[in-house]
């Protein structure tokens, strides 16, 4: 622990409010000098809209932040640069169409500062005159960080610094970022890894709900802290969730999709798993693990780079959403905006995939289309009184027309990616209840949530993925919100045994209890 | 939100109205084609009659079907500018084969230059994603530059324009325009496919939304081919047309009428963006393109003065209108 002394860096109280929507509620952090900081909260907790306001990209409703002491408006990216505040953020910042060298010309880095770091980073031979857009993902975010340490900020803020990394970088960063401090500066870090949150930081910040819940001092054993802190109540409420999700009865059907050590790029890494008839699994994983690459190869929206999806025992390759479709895979994404035809009417939405593919171009049969999606319609209870165009329905009602399209179409296997974000709580049960009864008809779903009290009322099964790689899969008796956090963050499933040489290996299988 | 707390008692009459001329675009349109006939009547008495009103329509007929072209592109986000080069190169090989081939040789070796040249459109705006201003731009200067190299090759044997295509042209039937014959069943055919076939839906959906249209298993480069070749093939027929009614094939034919029939879809209330639109509104929109003209025909001003006049009305009534059918 570096000597107490005043905050370098202090933001208090807050606040920032879209209409009714509160993003941050009461936020708080103070920096020591010399210390690395990290910030951690759950999906949604509002960690991202605090990093946007630390750096200026945002500004609060209230609250008020000052540096060394003095109160400071941060107003954009250049004041928060001015007041010795650096950030790093998780997608590369260099301009693609520039060399390297005009694009430090354009934030006027100095260069040998920027090459020392390059240097130290274990970059040792970059071409200044190499076009942004044709240097490595991984070199991108290192010469970010070079960029940033150039300039020899006070207060340096990395989002997900090592997401992208091979392990041979990433540790060249820690090494450098932990060297940092020894000056006197300061780091806030966040990161989903426990891992290199023990290695490096002193103290974590935990947001929870829009609010600072608390500051702990990392050590041994924090790890249950946090998650705790990241929970907060809601770990109480874990028993009644239980009881209602070991009621349903366990029929394992035939397998009907079979994924095979999958491969997306350096986002998914050797995933299996497999969904049987009449079987909901959940996915869980925070923000970015490689959920989104699963479900769109799962698509057939993009390729995967390696592995075997199976549909009924059969390899299967899509090169395209309508392969996917043919085998009789729907995907119903998050963003509805995504999925529907937002000037057109709920009855052609509904029929869409009706008229897809160039055999089905031909007159429209009217009445029978009127009649199925009619049972659609009755059967997802969806409240049709704005007629018209879709985009005049509720966002409950929008959401329920995605999937009533796939009931209409029925499809037997369908991928649902967080169907409940942002619905009101009545529409939300509906939709639970039309899951767990699409699943007693023998279709199997494939269900990623974000709100993790979900997984109970509605799965049978859970998969964590954690940095592109399975690392459990619990059954539901077990899945609460406690268990399904720590495995989201990669932590071993028995709080007890929690030691961190298991993290190392991320390959650890999801045995059975 | 505010759309759907529609259902308390009794809103506002102008937002009622607002919200039925949003659903029916094709009432303001009437009303506003009904003024400028009355404005014409007022001005000039006497001047509508039958006669008029066939003559109108005669005219209207290339318009709206190069009107047509037009709106299937741009429900999908897109546009045809070839289309002036593709009817005229029909209407100019037409008028210079038909005395070397029987009449059906003719047609087809007169549509074979728009099925080439729709297929090129398709095939580079569906996929490789050219956009289709610069491709249809492209294709078109290409036609036109071939059409040169091919009227100097044709030039001695001189042209003829056939009877049945000027009867077709400018012909009348107990008043009626011939040339009806075969814009009614075109024109039904249109909007059949665009409102009850699964081709007419892909349209929409891939205007509307193309990822939703993706996901949910159409494909993109299908459907957009098909539309090309089908534009063009309208195009070709446009041009075949109104070279009855003009009776004297030239090389830029159907060039004064390429942006008329960009405006009358838009007046017709077809989105620039794509999804939104139909092709009976079009229609009207042609019709209202061609009193206009004819309204500032009988205004009696300088043609520069008249042409800055068209161009105002043009933006003031397709700013208006969208006004109307954007529902706030």
């Amino acid at each position: 622990m570096p000597m107490t002394t005043s905050p370098l860096l202090e933001a208090n109280g807050l606040v920032k409010t879209y209409g009714a929507v509160r993003a941050l509620r009461n936020a708080s952090l103070s920096l020591l000098p010399g210390e690395v900081h990290a910030l951690m909260g759950a999906n949604g907790a509002g960690k991202s809209t605090m990093v946007k306001i630390l750096t200026g990209a945002l500004r609060p409703t209230t609250g008020r932040i000052a540096i060394r002491g003095v109160e400071q408006k941060v107003r954009s990216p250049a004041d928060a640069r001015r007041a010795g505040l650096v950030s790093v953020y998780q997608e590369p910042s260099l301009i693609p169409d520039l060399d390297v060298l005009s694009n430090l010309r354009l934030t006027r880095t100095p260069v040998d500062a920027f090459r020392h770091w390059v240097h130290e980073l274990g970059v040792p031979d970059l071409d200044l005159g190499e076009m942004a857009r044709d240097v490595p993902l991984a070199i991108l975010r290192v010469l970010d960080l070079a960029r940033a340490l150039a300039i020899e900020p006070d207060v340096l803020l990395l989002d997900e610094m090592t997401a992208a990394l091979p392990a041979n970088l990433a540790e060249k960063v820690l090494e450098v970022v932990r060297r940092q401090t020894q000056t006197g500066r300061s780091v806030i870090f966040i990161s989903h890894r426990f891992l290199e949150i023990s290695a490096l930081c002193d103290r974590a910040t935990i947001l929870r709900d829009g609010e600072t819940v608390g500051v702990v001092d990392i050590g041994p054993d924090v790890e249950d802290r946090i998650v705790e802190l990241m929970l907060g109540e809601r770990i109480l409420r874990k028993h009644g969730a239980a009881v209602a999700a070991e009621a349903r009865p366990h029929a394992q059907g035939k397998t009907r999709l079979s994924v095979k050590n999958l491969r997306v790029g350096t986002k998914l890494n050797d995933v299996s798993f497999d969904l049987h008839d009449g079987e909901v699994v959940g996915v869980v994983a925070l923000e970015g693990q490689g959920q989104d690459e699963l479900f769109a190869a799962l698509a057939g929206s993009i390729r995967p780079s390696a592995g075997v999806i199976e549909v009924e025992g059969e390899a299967v390759k899509f090169g395209k959403p309508r392969d996917a479709i043919d085998r009789g895979i729907a995907y119903v994404p998050g963003d509805r905006s995504d999925a529907l035809l937002m000037h057109r009417s709920v009855r052609e939405n509904i029929a869409l995939p009706f008229s897809t593919g160039v055999r089905r171009w031909g007159p429209i049969n009217m009445s029978n289309e009127r009649t199925t999606v009619l049972r659609a319609i009755e059967r997802l209870q969806i409240d049709t009184r704005a007629q018209g165009e879709v985009r005049r329905l509720s966002g409950g009602n929008q959401q329920k027309v995605t999937i009533a399209r796939w009931i209409a179409a029925d499809a037997k296997t369908i991928l649902c990616f967080d169907p409940t974000r942002g619905i009101d709580v009545r529409t939300k049960t509906q939709i639970y209840a039309l899951v767990r009864e699409l699943a007693a008809q023998g279709k199997s779903v494939l269900y990623y949530t974000s709100e993790l009290e979900e997984i109970q009322l509605v799965c049978d099964r859970a998969v964590a993925i954690f940095g592109g790689r399975v690392v459990d899969v619990l059954p539901v008796e077990i899945a609460d919100e406690l268990a399904l956090t720590r495995a989201a963050y990669g932590l071993p499933r028995d709080a007890a045994a929690a030691d961190l040489g298991i993290l190392a290996d991320p390959t650890r299988p999801g045995a059975a209890p | 939100m505010s759309e759907i707390a529609d259902t308390s008692p009794q809103p506002h009459l102008g937002r009622r109205l607002r919200r039925l001329m949003a659903d029916q675009p094709i009432i303001p349109l009437m009303v506003l084609l009904i003024l400028l006939c009355a404005v014409l009547q007022l001005l000039s008495p006497g001047i509508i009659n039958p006669l008029w009103v066939a003559n109108t329509i005669k005219f209207a007929i290339p318009l709206a079907l190069l009107a047509g072209a037009q709106t299937l592109t741009m429900l999908t986000g897109g546009l045809d500018l070839s289309v002036g080069t593709v009817g005229t190169m029909a209407a100019f090989i037409m008028a210079t084969q038909i005395g070397h081939h029987d009449p059906a040789t003719t047609l087809a070796l007169s549509l074979l230059p728009a099925v080439l040249i729709g297929l090129a459109n398709g095939v580079g705006v569906g996929i490789f994603r050219v956009h289709p201003l610069i491709m249809t731009l492209g294709t078109g200067l290409v036609g036109s530059g071939i059409l040169q190299v091919y009227q100097r090759t044709v030039i001695a044997s001189g042209s003829e324009i056939p009877p049945f295509i000027v009867w077709l042209g400018t012909g009348l039937t107990y008043g009626v325009p011939n040339a009806l014959l075969l814009f009614v069943p075109i024109a039904a055919l249109i909007i059949f496919v665009l409102r009850r076939t699964g081709f007419g839906r892909q349209v929409y959906a891939i205007g509307d939304n193309e990822k939703a249209s993706r996901l949910s298993g159409s494909t993109y480069w299908q459907v957009i081919l098909a539309l090309y070749v089908a534009s063009s093939l309208l195009a070709a027929i446009a041009g075949l047309l109104y070279v009855g009614v003009i009776r004297t094939p030239s090389l830029t034919l159907l060039e004064p009428l390429v942006l008329p029939s960009v405006a009358a879809t838009i007046i017709g209330g077809t989105s620039i963006f794509g999804g939104r639109g139909s092709y009976a509104t079009a229609i009207l929109g042609a019709l209202i393109l061609r009193v206009l003209t004819t309204l500032l025909t009988v205004l009696q001003m300088p043609e520069g003065l008249r042409q800055g006049l068209f161009g105002l009305v043009i933006l003031l009534v397709t700013a208006i209108y969208l006004r109307i059918i954007e529902d706030s």
